[in-house]
């Protein structure tokens, strides 16, 4: 380190600054590829050791080496998970955005960067920490081949002598992320703790950031959305598996695998389930539909291009009545672009995926929790109204690591829906496949080799009995029948989450991962300009009845969506009446990065006449431009 | 006195086997095929309740509601129905699958899956009732029309066909054969022998449309079928219920054990024609059809290739079916899981 860069480093410490504890964010700055996920988890999980609410999110390039990374972790003693726009500590390790990532900081944040970089000469409002990282790697990781990789767990041995995370600990959550692994536990532990030294000998704590024990994440787990849905799939006893690789949803199914391999096959070596990896996603869904119609309980996993693709098959099992359960992980848009961020923006895609008239049912998980439940409530949903159901995650919830409580285990036995039994046969005289003998639109079926009546399975071409029909009145009963079906759903699909305040005027309606920062906003909304919110956080579609009630007890409603077409509002005014639209207004954030407290609570502030003085420096460089 | 009902050997009469009336015109080649499929399924005693048939969409994919009426059966989606075959089997692998598709459900909109169906061996009778064209849309060529073949409205195909049985050896079909809906014979041993075997059967049969490709200038005509007809050698099929041997002259035949222990008699109508070998499968399509013929018969046939669903090692009672307590894991899996996250 140069001896100017402290001198310098001295003078700019912004001298007085109040200590913040447990209540920052971290951005790391590293190349894709150069190992720096297994870094950014020891820290992550380090701090949810010490007790401290954590969240981390990983915004990567479509790419496996090379082009820029960057991962930020959020401590916050009130438990917000959200991401926090503002960056309060860098970790420079990247020539190509380093420039950039300091130049976008707040003043006063801090920056530990590659010493190599010069860094301390772009800024004079910040504290820097310059580290070699290349010198001090050397003496730790003989190997030459490995002292990239190795390079990267010395910024979070440098990161616990700042921010106060007990070496032991941050050891303990190596061992954790690289397991049985004995050399390179080692290995990295001697990396970790040369930044620990190195940064004991050569800094004095500028920076006022710093970590201390908490009692907050006693019993919680670290998992990513994706992993969740896996597990519970698992408990909802799915059978039949059929998957096309895509981001942001392979490690849905590839975490699938892994644990059914674990838990799902017998002491024969024979498995309880069959996974395919399809021709693509046309052929995913295809499968999903036979193997439902044949009676399993089966289900895919897939993104917005995998969605569009399995149009024609969503409409047919619509019309056919077989369950499928299809996991959605959004992100954004077509092709070559930005697949691997963020985005709410397949809920209209969906609600009316295919031709003819189609409406499907989704499921909207906020949380880690609820890919969890949701998934199970997916396959209890499909196969009770006998219909695709969507279960509608984000590449933010799929693919990030969550904190949570650890799972429960499922109480009720799986429900297969309306299976024909010989006893229902005697009780109802004469079977028809599409006959609606309980009133609430939804029939009973037979499987092939259930020894029971057997039909013949077509598209919108039948009758009650199943059979071949081009009739009008067959057809108008048919859609009619499948209507009520829909509407019966709505008393079964989970219920939103209300929080009604008599005191406010304005209401938010949001769903998915908006969640976590739409209750940081309203924190913020209150705690900042005394302005009082209710909160509707939508759960499925179709929408339950409280919805225009929720319209109707407040003057305006904000509907916050991850997308840029408002498309939830737009199923909103679909339902509801000329007045309560006249209510609604859109929040939208589309930028692929995840949705953020301040940007809400800024963009509602200045709807409600607030004089908002954008700060914003606050743009976080998380983004390439130019060259592949 | 009543005469004997006429039964198989599950006790089952020759009505169980038939479907509904077809709707497709007098004379079409596919309702010939059906009829060879009634007669394949109930001279094997195949239970028609653990059959499932499938198709994907055109003339040809109707002919499923037109046989073995007591079976389930999917009309899917144009050209898919080889995926929801495979999940219906992945689903219950006890299961009997019939797909009934054709040469534009099958050589143009279902070509992907139809590759890759052919790849995983999935145990299923694959017909392709082909007639190289469109009849539902009103003859349009299909993929599999000939160079030079004429439409009634004097349109050239100037495209080469796809030639599905070559593709389908070529692919990992372990049984592959063609016929044609006139040769009664032929093709009702050819699908006997197909329900005996273990992995994908692809029959390529040649079924001309009466009503939009039956003319002089077409090559899959009543007429032109006929005459250029090239078999490859002569089919007899014994399936393992039936005691009976067939005595042949060393050299003039060759005889194929199946998985289930029946029997494929192949009298030698060439003297180097082996359907096990793959590469002389191949050439011989190619010279036929150079000739502007199509050869006939069991054209492939690897039988002890181990199927999709082999590779799979699934449990042996159906997946669909299991109980609550094979298929959700126990509190203790859900802790260790829970455990290795904290």
């Amino acid at each position: 380190m140069s001896p100017t860069d402290l001198a310098v480093q001295q003078q700019q410490a912004r001298s007085g600054a109040q200590r913040v504890v447990n209540d920052f964010s971290i951005q790391v700055a590293t190349v894709n590829g150069s190992g720096s996920q297994t870094a950014n988890m020891v820290l992550l999980r380090s701090i949810l050791l010490m007790g401290v609410p954590v969240s981390g999110k990983n915004m990567f390039p479509s790419n496996i080496a090379g082009l820029p990374t960057w991962y930020t972790i959020r401590a916050s003693k009130r438990g917000y998970i959200a991401r926090k726009k503002e960056v309060d500590f860098l970790v420079a390790m990247n020539a190509e955005t380093a420039k950039e990532d300091v130049l976008t900081l707040e003043p006063g944040a801090a920056v530990v960067y590659d010493e190599p970089l010069k860094l301390s000469a772009l800024r004079n409002d910040l504290v820097f920490y310059p580290v070699p990282f290349d010198t001090l790697v050397k003496p730790v990781c003989p190997d030459a081949k490995l002292r990239r990789l190795v390079k990267n767990m010395i910024y979070p041995g440098i990161l616990a002598k700042l921010l106060g995370i007990d070496l032991a600990l941050m050891e303990k959550a190596l061992g954790k992320q690289l397991g049985k692994k004995a050399k390179a536990v080692v290995l990295n532990a001697a990396a970790l703790k040369a930044g620990f030294d190195y940064a004991e000998a050569n800094f004095t704590k500028q920076a006022p950031y710093s970590l201390e024990a908490m009692n907050e994440t006693a019993g919680k787990i670290l998992i990513e959305g994706n992993q969740a849905a896996a597990i519970g799939c698992m408990m909802a006893g799915v059978t039949v598996v059929a998957w096309y690789p895509i981001t942001p949803s392979s490690s849905l199914c590839e975490s699938l695998i892994g644990y059914m391999k674990k838990y799902r096959v017998d002491k024969d070596g024979k498995a309880t389930f069959a996974v395919v990896q399809a021709e693509d996603e046309i052929a995913s869904l295809g499968m999903v539909i036979g193997a439902s119609w044949a009676g399993a309980r089966a289900m895919t996993a897939t993104a917005g291009p995998g969605i569009s693709l399995m149009g024609e098959f969503a409409g047919l099992a619509y019309y056919a009545e077989t369950p499928a359960v299809i996991f959605d992980v959004q992100r954004v848009g077509p092709s070559t672009g930005l697949p691997t961020r963020t985005a709410q923006g397949d809920l209209l895609q969906i609600a009316f995926l295919s031709h003819g008239d189609t409406k499907h049912l989704m499921l909207i998980p906020c949380s880690v929790e609820e890919c969890y439940t949701m998934a199970q409530d997916a396959f209890e949903l499909a196969e009770q109204f006998q219909t695709p159901v969507f279960v509608m995650m984000d590449l933010d919830l799929g693919m990030n690591n969550w904190m949570a409580d650890g799972f429960k285990y499922p109480t009720a036995p799986i429900n297969r829906g309306k299976l024909l039994t010989k006893a229902k046969l005697a009780e109802i005289g004469e079977w028809g496949r599409y006959k609606d003998v309980d009133g609430d639109g939804i029939a009973y079926r037979t499987i092939p080799g259930d020894g029971l009546p057997a039909s013949f399975t077509r598209g919108s071409g039948h009758n009650a009995k199943g059979q071949y029909s081009e009739r009008p009145d067959d057809y108008v009963e048919n859609m009619d029948r499948l209507n009520r079906k829909f509407a019966t759903a709505r008393r079964f699909v989970p219920k939103p989450v209300v929080q009604t305040n008599p005191k406010a005027k304005v209401g938010f309606v949001g769903y998915g991962t908006s969640h976590f920062a739409i209750e940081e906003s309203r924190d913020q909304l209150r705690e900042e300009t005394k302005v009082e919110t209710s909160y509707f956080r939508l759960r499925a579609y179709p929408f339950t009845d409280d919805l225009a009630a929720f319209v109707d007890a407040h003057e305006r409603v904000y509907v916050i969506e991850q997308n840029r077409d408002a498309q939830l509002l737009q199923l909103m005014k679909l339902e509801l009446t000329p007045d309560r639209q006249k209510k609604l207004q859109s929040v939208l954030h589309y930028n692929g990065l995840p949705i953020d407290a301040r940007s809400i609570t800024d963009e509602v502030l200045a709807r409600e006449g607030f004089d908002v003085a954008k700060k914003t420096a606050t743009r976080m460089s998380a983004g390439t431009a130019g060259g592949e | 006195m009543a005469t004997p009902v006429k039964m198989n050997r599950i006790g089952l009469e020759p009505q169980i086997y038939k479907g509904g009336k077809t709707t497709l015109c007098a004379g079409c080649g596919h309702n010939a095929i059906s009829e060879r499929i009634i007669d394949a399924f109930y001279e094997m005693g195949i239970d028609p309740k653990q059959v499932i048939k499938l198709s994907g969409i055109g003339c040809s994919s109707k002919s499923p509601a037109y046989f073995l009426g007591g079976s389930h059966g999917f009309n899917a989606v144009h050209g898919r129905m080889p995926s929801v075959g495979t999940g219906a089997l992945l689903a219950n692998h006890k299961l009997i699958a019939i797909g009934i598709s054709g040469d534009g459900d099958t050589g143009a909109i279902g070509i992907g899956q139809f590759v890759h169906l052919m790849r995983r061996n999935l145990p299923i009778v694959y017909i392709i009732e082909d007639n190289g064209c469109y009849g539902l849309t009103k003859g349009q060529f299909s993929p599999t029309a000939d160079l030079g073949s004429k439409l009634k409205t004097g349109v050239v195909n100037d495209l080469p066909p796809i030639d599905t049985c070559a593709l389908a050896i070529e692919l990992g079909a372990t049984f592959v054969g063609r016929s044609f809906s006139g040769d009664k014979k032929q093709l009702l041993s050819l699908l006997k022998a197909a329900l005996a075997h273990r992995g994908t059967v692809m029959l390529d049969v040649i079924s001309p449309c009466v009503t939009f490709n039956d003319h002089e200038g077409s090559t899959k005509s009543y007429a032109y079928a006929k005459e250029h007809d090239d078999p490859v050698e002569d089919v007899t099929f014994v399936p393992y219920f039936e005691d009976i041997s067939v005595d042949y002259e060393p050299g003039s035949t060759q005889e194929v054990t199946m998985h289930d222990g029946s029997k494929l008699y192949l009298k030698k109508l060439e003297e180097d024609y082996d359907p096990t070998d793959k590469l002389i499968a191949i050439r011989r399509l190619h010279e036929t059809a150079r000739r502007g013929e199509f050869a006939t018969g069991l054209i492939y046939i690897e039988p002890d290739r181990d199927d999709f669903l082999t590779l799979l090692n699934v449990v042996d009672e159906p997946l669909a079916t299991l109980p609550l307590d094979r298929v959700r894991p126990g509190r203790e899996a859900l802790e260790e899981i829970m455990e290795g996250l904290r």
